[in-house]
């Protein structure tokens, strides 16, 4: 059942190094097999740019990030205050991908750059600089994408009035392996303006 | 010295991923924080690595390196004065 005054405006979902925005195809690396780098640097020069400290992020930074991007291409957001706006975040290997490379630098002059980024939920540290949200947010670590709970956690900091617009969803990294399932979810309809449900937000992730 | 810069300014684009520079945007004299190339406190962390790394200098007074890290000038010419010290 949908409920009332919550809506999903946009959509993004990147894996197996294509993205699709609102349910159609907007990228498609040219090479398929490409390395995850080369993937990610490919979104950020196609829907970015002008931004130097993508290239410092680790990749679960940078795939959160360039998600975000694309999910808001065409949805401006400076209608709202920082604080009315929220990011909801979910992975299953928090930054372990980070934490292993960090680890191995350990063995001679730990790296102050990959440090910073060895917690999941810098990515939403990120995501706010660049787009100057401060409301709500969280990170949460599971095994699989709970969608109802995700989403549904977003719809209640809206329904409470504590947000009116969340970026929420399921960013998940480790090696080369890779997936992004965003979704904008606002008080207001505009662009796709489908009225949320657990069960929309689940056909839009399929 | 003017080697030295040259080197500074290809390891610190190595060591700070500054993907979109290139050595000939550096300036031998332009502030490397703030206004200049924009670095932060991280990269400072990083900068310090690097003469470790590259340069086998160790840091000795942490209240020296806003001068140390100004520019790649005041960079080389702290190198420069190590090394003589360690000859």
């Amino acid at each position: 059942m949908s409920q009332q005054g919550i809506y999903i405006n946009a959509t993004c979902i990147i894996r197996h190094h294509s993205v699709d925005r609102n349910g159609q195809p907007v990228y498609a690396h040219e090479v398929p097999q490409a390395d995850l780098q080369d993937f990610l640097r490919g979104l950020y020069d196609r829907f970015s740019g002008q931004y130097p400290k993508f290239h410092k992020m680790d990749l679960l930074s940078k795939l959160g990030w360039a998600a975000t991007e694309i999910l808001l291409q065409d949805m401006p957001m400076d209608q709202y205050t920082p604080e009315d706006t929220g990011v909801i975040l979910a992975n299953a290997s928090s930054s372990l991908d980070t934490d292993e490379k960090y680890f191995d630098t350990v063995q001679e002059i730990a790296s102050p750059a990959l440090f910073v980024y060895t917690l999941p939920n810098i990515v939403i540290g990120e995501i706010s600089i660049r787009h100057k949200f401060k409301g709500e947010n969280a990170f949460f670590v599971a095994e699989r994408f709970d969608i109802p709970f995700v989403t549904g956690y977003a719809a209640q900091l809206l329904e409470s009035g504590a947000v009116k617009a969340v970026v929420c969803g399921w960013v998940e990294q480790y090696h080369a392996s890779h997936e992004a399932a965003f979704y904008l979810m606002e008080t207001a309809p505009r662009g796709m303006a489908l009225p949320y449900s657990a069960e929309t937000a689940e056909k839009l992730y399929r | 010295m003017e080697k030295l810069m040259q080197d500074l300014k290809v390891q610190i684009i190595q060591q700070l991923n500054l993907q979109e520079v290139k050595p000939e945007d550096i300036g031998d004299d332009q502030p490397l924080f703030k206004e200049g190339l924009g670095l932060d406190s991280i990269d400072a962390l990083e900068l310090i690595v690097l003469l470790q790394q590259y340069h086998n200098i160790r840091i000795a007074k942490p209240e020296d390196g806003p001068n140390i890290f100004y520019s790649i000038r005041t960079m080389a010419e702290y190198i420069t004065a190590e090394k003589a010290k360690q000859a």
